[in-house]
């Protein structure tokens, strides 16, 4: 109880200051700070009085409940039951938090401030942050209505609201309504100037108003909604005008707003208008908390610790000068790290003397964060598949004085586990939309279409099977692969693992380590059911934590893939791997178009050994043999000299896709009467070659063919000429 | 005269026009051969002086580091790193352990910024400057006698040294322009120690200060 309302305070990422402490930290600009608590109000109007009367009371009941469901997480987190080493890590934690649980949290100013850090400095060491602990979590919860704002930020309302926190909201919901009913009359009718403002540019104010309306009539549709209208009407209208005020495309804003319920989509909307919190990572290679913040703080730094899941965080909320440019920042004593960025190396716990793959590193806030935990001993291997981020990737970890690592750019799809394997753990921050970082990049908004939403999954499945396939699962300290994505869509995250699980049944789902600290996964979305054990991975989201969106899995791998099944899937998976990576560029489709049915069917394993040997064999080989000599004499190479080695060219085959093949054969059929006149000697020579190749697949077909080579042939011509 | 090559040094350390096309890179990687070595050490113990031992001994701990060559760069690199990096493709392979710098065309070595952690660690003289010295070093000036706080008492005139503010946190190493002696009767603008590498150069020189 002691570490209670103090530590509550302060926890969390967003720690927004006490209200004692405005005054002595000399001032907190907006957006440095209370991002999500201070909803950005674009348009100060009558209308967002509404608003915040709304907000309030909701974020009084989320924040009173998670105070409850953190008197379960406490307890519970302590046994949870880790692995030997992890465990052992776990006790120290607790021994160490019960040491300076008493530590000046609640200090009234800096130097008192800097006391904190250094108490927690004395007990710093690299790797103890490794798990958010329960313990930090408070237990009473009689504070003033601001603190208890703090604390459900800090505490990271991440738990999901249970049932006993549903009604809490609901009934909170309630009497919202019904005082806004007594101010506003009646429900108002939101579809009165649904035809009056088409071509005019929208009335921002009017607009929110709007939305305000419609989502709390969402809320209740029973009672306020028209009866003539229905649930559809009414979230249609609201989608439109979501995407008309904050700008997104229709098809994101539709597929964010499905994650929520009504207000906390708008929640989650506003709070990607704000910017997240300035955070550091201290380099505990080259320096420690306490006198990083003595140093900044000379510098005229505003600063404080992230909160006690990290003890290597600063929040850092004015600075006079560049936090970029310090000498300490030279110097190496840290890193600009967003707060989220913690979170999965956090999860995955490298130990000294391990083996490590960081198979997404650019630019290099996690790798070299791991580096630090290792100590700088055994090995990181930091890939990136990008040579111009692996630049500023090796700055990063010179800067920080990373010794133990190897930075490599490799296609991490195909080179892992083939380069090297055996890794102690893996971890995959995978690429993706960034539909978690809007904030930061705005321009996911627009630019984000379906094909992404597929095309991304995808080659985040195959980096997460490459990844399975690089852990050593006998591994004594480790045998993890933590999966992250900055992303909240659930087809980048609870799908992507799902998909795995199903593939790979030597790996399952452990707890990340991270405490109470984050929402957990979804366990069915939209239809789909997911394995039970996904409520153990971690969900953050803008709104909730004032953290980036993000998403965070640990896996373990406890066996080696099983041997029959490994063998056919592993050598299918891989050639298939192979051949669309290759292709990957041009033909996303095609490849995109495979994965979703042998993903969402149930019986993905038969599919697998059933479909597949069913090919006409024969006649694949006819057809992909003729595709293959147009495609070299597209090229312009002999067929018949090339395909005697083919090894090569077929890797390179696949590379060009069939959409040149197409046009080609189109311009054939315009073109084979003309040619034929034209360029009749090499026409013949080229005819007599391809008669003696089509002796090696014989066919039914044989006979048809010269004329249609020949054609081809003389069209691909052509083509090239055309092009030269 | 030595002066005037010692600047003209100076600007080449920095120039880009060293940085090797891609066709003349050797992409193999290997530990240095005699006389690379013979380079490599000199210019080292410009700065280390005898501690130079100590890189080349295995720690406390048992654990050797090892110099390889990858291009035309060289690495300062555990062994059993060095060891696994041998199953990375030579052309994938960007950077390990900590980069020492690199070998010209015409076989000099030049001492990249980021060795800047192996000479301090065993830097023969130092020389403290004051804070009010630490920007202008950074931004990539020379050191300049009014910003001195302390140094070696017996530094010689162009010795290799490492300039550290006055926390002892390294911020970059040079040549030093007189021997102690002649520094003390120096007026406040003359330059005590000619810049080689700063820190600043890792955003300065962000784009050129890795390429292979």
């Amino acid at each position: 109880m002691g570490t209670g309302r103090r530590m509550g305070t302060k926890q969390g990422v967003p720690a927004p200051l006490d209200e004692s402490k405005i005054s002595s930290l000399k001032k907190r600009k907006a957006g440095s700070a209370e991002a999500p608590k201070a909803t950005p109000k674009r348009r100060r109007s009558d209308a967002d009085e509404a608003v915040s009367k709304k907000q309030a009371p909701k974020k009084k009941k989320v924040t009173a409940a998670p105070v409850k469901a953190e008197k379960k997480g406490s307890k519970k987190a302590v046994p949870v039951p880790m692995s030997d080493d992890d465990e052992e890590m776990e006790d120290d934690e607790f021994g160490d938090l019960d040491g300076i649980s008493e530590g000046s949290m609640d200090s009234d100013d800096q130097v008192e401030g800097l006391s904190d850090i250094e108490d927690d400095d004395s007990v710093v060491d690299s790797d103890e942050e490794n798990h958010a602990r329960g313990a930090m979590f408070s237990d009473d919860d009689d504070s003033d209505a601001e603190e208890r704002l703090t604390a459900a930020n800090i505490e990271g309302l991440s738990r999901k609201l249970d049932a006993a926190q549903q009604e809490e909201e609901e009934d909170a919901e309630q009497e919202l309504q019904d005082a806004q009913m007594q101010t506003n009359i009646a429900a108002p009718d939101v579809f009165a100037d649904e035809n009056q403002q088409q071509g005019l540019a929208p009335d921002l104010q009017l607009l929110r108003q709007r939305i305000t309306d419609t989502i709390r009539i969402l809320g209740d549709l029973k009672t306020l909604g028209q009866p003539e209208r229905s649930r559809t009407d009414y979230v249609d209208l609201l989608l439109d005008d979501i995407c008309t005020y904050y700008g997104y495309t229709r098809f994101l804003a539709e597929k964010l707003f499905n994650l929520f319920t009504p207000m906390e989509a708008f929640a989650f909307f506003e709070a990607n208008e704000t910017p997240r919190p300035v955070v550091i990572r201290t380099n505990t290679l080259r320096t420690n908390r306490r006198s990083l913040a003595q140093a900044l703080i000379n510098r005229g730094v505003v600063l404080e610790p992230v909160g006690k899941w990290s003890k290597v965080g600063l929040q850092v909320f004015e600075s006079p000068v560049p936090l970029g440019a310090t000498p300490e920042y030279l110097a190496g004593h840290y890193i600009l790290q967003a707060a989220s960025s913690f979170l999965p190396v956090m999860a995955l716990a490298p130990q000294p003397n391990e083996r490590v793959l960081d198979m997404a590193s650019a630019p290099g806030g996690k790798t070299t964060y791991m580096s630090a935990l290792m100590r700088n001993t055994g090995c990181v291997i930091a890939n990136d598949a990008s040579k111009p981020r692996a630049k500023g990737l090796i700055g990063n970890i010179h800067r920080l004085g990373c010794k133990n690592t190897i930075v490599t750019h490799m296609d991490a799809r195909t080179a892992f586990p083939k380069a090297m394997g055996g890794f102690d753990r893996v971890l995959l921050d995978a690429p993706c939309t960034g539909t978690g970082v809007i904030s930061k990049d705005p321009g996911v908004k627009t630019s984000k279409n379906e094909r992404d939403f597929l095309a991304i999954p995808h080659m985040q499945r195959q980096l997460l099977l490459a990844a399975i396939d690089s852990v050593d699962h006998a591994s004594k300290t480790g045998g993890y692969i933590v999966y992250s994505t900055c992303s909240v869509t659930v087809e980048e995250n609870e799908a992507v693992v799902q998909y795995v699980l199903r593939k790979r049944p030597n790996v399952k789902i452990v707890d990340t380590g991270l405490g109470g600290f984050g929402s957990p996964g979804f366990l069915s979305y939209m239809g789909k059911k997911f394995d039970p054990k996904m409520a153990l991975t971690r969900r953050y989201f803008p709104h909730r934590e004032n953290v980036d969106g993000f998403y965070v899995c640990k896996l373990k791998k406890t066996a080696v893939t099983p041997a029959p099944k490994s063998d056919d899937t592993e050598s299918r998976s891989t050639g298939r791997k192979k051949s669309r990576s290759a292709s990957a560029a041009s033909s996303d489709d095609e490849s995109v178009d495979k994965t979703p049915i042998v993903d969402e069917n149930g019986h993905a394993a038969d599919f697998e050994g059933g479909a597949f040997s069913a090919f006409e064999d024969p006649e694949d080989a006819e057809r992909i043999a003729r595709a293959e000599r147009n495609r070299l004499r597209r090229k312009g190479l002999n067929p018949k000299g090339v395909l005697n080695k083919p090894k090569k060219s077929k890797a390179e085959a696949s590379q060009k896709t069939s959409k040149t093949e197409e046009p080609s054969q189109e311009e054939e059929t315009k073109t084979v009467a003309s040619k034929k006149s034209t360029n009749e000697p090499k026409g013949e020579k080229k005819t007599v070659t391809k008669g003696k190749e089509d002796k090696k697949p014989v066919t039914a077909e044989q006979v048809e063919k010269p004329t249609k080579a020949k054609g081809e042939k003389k069209g691909d011509k052509k083509a090239k000429k055309a092009t030269k | 005269m030595l002066i005037g090559k010692t600047s003209s040094e100076l600007r080449d350390f920095n120039s880009a026009q060293y940085l090797p096309t891609p066709s003349s890179r050797l992409l193999t990687m290997r530990s240095l051969t005699e006389e690379e070595t013979r380079t490599l050490f000199t210019k080292l113990a410009h700065y280390t002086g005898k501690s130079l031992n100590a890189l080349v001994t295995p720690d406390e701990d048992g654990r050797l580091s090892v110099f390889r060559l990858q291009g035309s760069r060289v690495y300062y690199v555990d062994k059993e790193l060095a060891n696994l990096s041998t199953s990375i493709p030579r052309d994938q392979l960007l950077s390990m352990g900590t980069q020492v710098g690199k070998f010209t065309k015409t076989g000099k070595f030049r001492l990249n910024l980021t060795c800047l952690d192996l000479i301090a660690a065993h830097a023969r003289y130092k020389i403290y400057i004051k804070s009010n010295g630490v920007m202008p070093f950074l931004y990539g000036s020379n050191v300049l006698r009014a910003h001195l706080s302390k140094y070696s008492e017996d530094m010689p005139e162009h010795a290799g040294c490492v300039v550290v503010d006055e926390n002892d946190v390294p911020l970059g190493f040079g040549v030093t322009s007189r021997s102690s002696q002649e520094a003390k009767k120096l007026e406040g603008t003359g330059v005590v120690v000619f810049r080689q590498a700063d820190t600043g150069e890792y955003l300065r020189e962000e784009d050129t200060l890795f390429t292979t």
